[in-house]
């Protein structure tokens, strides 16, 4: 790998990365992509572990880590914007 | 084809390990059967504590279990020690062993007339059956005949992130050389369980998928604690985890992408290749007990915030992806592949380095766990003892 990649994104498929260090808002970052890098630039601070958007979401689309679906986006997410409980939902949580 | 170095059995399977196995198949005989092994290098003995008072469904996996470890490749014969009056009677137990061709031999406490008689006796065997076995050489192996087990525990962020997912790209090399892949832990499975259940070859597969995971949720629901409401916990949550089915994916990606060839029960044997589910707890030890029961010759263990855990008679391999853990457990952990957290090393890359070390381990590398003596063994009960 040529270049330091500071996230990673764990499936082909995927619309979120997951942050490997404390990443700056305005930054643009490199992401694995597993067989490729991708820049992405960031609306917001992500910390590490977290996740951003890889691609634009619209409002009740899945989002997808590991090639599958972790639940559903409660708000229109922006390419580069943190993605976390605040506009996420899960789907399994009891009555919920 | 990429080969091992294993130890050839009668009934055509190969072990990793060449291990003289000291069975006590009650309590009562443990202590005994611990003083046989002791100080002989090539013999182990598995702490078992039951064999009197498990009725219906546990007297089933306590058998198969004590069986299981009998018959595994990785043993090259096996001693019985028994008290003598024991619901499980070594008898049965060495009975269900024996086909699979190895030497077996049975002795009693009551029987050869105390404790200092059954362990006189018992050294003796154990010495000529070293003996033999210590003549025994490696030879080349397809890797279709390893079975894989794999394990996270005391895990952190770095576990989901990264370790397990290297892990599932040596389960897919794995896979795709012919061998088996064990997954289990099923209260992990808990939020992400419709995913597992829809990679199932079958649809009966996925359907006793779902029901393990619905006898587990109800076992822990009646003991006070209902798993879908506490998880993802406020720690996940601040760790980056935002549901339930991202939690549980973590685990479940170190077994690779394959589909689901079989649901088979704690402590069986897998009868088809490829991504096998097992159903065991998340218990470290037990579900540990109940891989290498079924047949797994070699474990990949991920762990984030550092375990020593080991079994009596396979490798387990300690994958971290946890840098300060790595450095702070030296003792304990193979394998540091925090590179991929840095950026510098891709996931495949690790994934790949984890594969060759899981064909090191199993041509005869000795693990840390190995080297420091942990023979971790602890049978699954859905029951009390009676």
């Amino acid at each position: 790998m040529k270049e330091k990649t500071k996230a990673l994104a764990l499936s082909t498929g995927d619309n979120v990365a997951t942050a490997l260090v404390p990443l700056e808002a305005d930054a643009t970052v490199a992401v694995d992509m597993g067989r490729g890098v991708e820049k992405v630039k960031l609306l917001s601070p992500i910390p590490l572990g977290h996740k951003f958007a890889l691609r634009d979401l619209e409002e009740g689309q899945s989002v997808i880590k590991y090639g599958e679906s972790i639940g559903t986006a409660t708000a229109p997410i922006r390419k580069g914007a943190y993605v976390h409980v605040h506009n996420v939902r899960g789907g399994k949580r009891r009555g919920g | 084809m990429i080969h091992f170095q294993g130890y050839g059995r009668s009934n055509g399977k190969a072990g990793t390990r060449n291990h003289v196995l000291v069975i006590p198949s009650v309590g009562c005989s443990q202590g005994a059967a611990q003083a046989i092994v002791r100080g002989m290098r090539g013999a182990v003995c598995l702490p078992n504590i039951l064999g009197c008072g498990q009725v219906g469904r546990d007297r089933v996996m306590l058998k198969r279990t004590l069986v299981g470890f009998g018959i595994s490749p990785n043993v090259f014969a096996v001693l019985l020690v028994g008290n003598g009056c024991e619901q499980l009677a070594p008898e049965e137990i060495g009975g269900a062993i024996e086909p699979s061709g190895k030497r077996v031999e049975i002795i009693t406490i009551q029987n050869e007339g105390g404790t200092g008689k059954t362990v006189s006796r018992g050294r003796k065997i154990v010495k000529e059956m070293i003996a033999t076995a210590a003549r025994q050489v490696r030879e080349p192996f397809p890797l279709s005949e390893l079975i894989l087990g794999t394990e996270c525990g005391g895990s952190d962020y770095t576990s989901g992130l990264a370790s397990n997912p290297a892990v599932g790209i040596a389960c897919d090399l794995l896979t795709a050389e012919g061998g088996t892949v064990i997954l289990s832990e099923t209260p992990e499975l808990i939020g992400a369980e419709h995913i597992v259940a829809r990679r199932a070859r079958t649809p009966e597969i996925g359907r006793r998928i779902l029901d393990a995971v619905a006898w587990w949720e109800k076992e822990a629901i009646a003991a006070g604690q209902d798993i879908r409401e506490v998880n993802p916990s406020p720690g996940n949550i601040e760790g980056g985890i935002t549901t339930l089915e991202e939690k549980s994916l973590g685990c479940i990606y170190k077994a690779g992408s394959g589909p689901v060839e079989e649901f088979i029960e704690y402590g069986s044997s897998p009868s088809q290749e490829g991504l096998i589910y097992m159903d065991t707890p998340a218990h470290d030890i037990e579900q540990l007990t109940g891989m290498v029961a079924g047949g797994s010759q070699v474990v990949v263990f991920t762990t984030g915030r550092g375990t020593p855990c080991g079994s009596p008679i396979a490798p387990v391999i300690k994958i971290t992806a946890n840098h300060q853990t790595y450095l702070g457990m030296r003792d304990n952990m193979d394998m540091d592949v925090s590179g991929i957290l840095k950026g510098k090393e891709g996931v495949e890359r690790a994934g790949r380095r984890i594969f060759d070390e899981i064909v090191s381990a199993s041509s005869g590398v000795l693990m840390k766990a190995e080297k420091r003596g942990q023979r971790d063994f602890a049978i699954f009960q859905a029951h009390p003892n009676i």
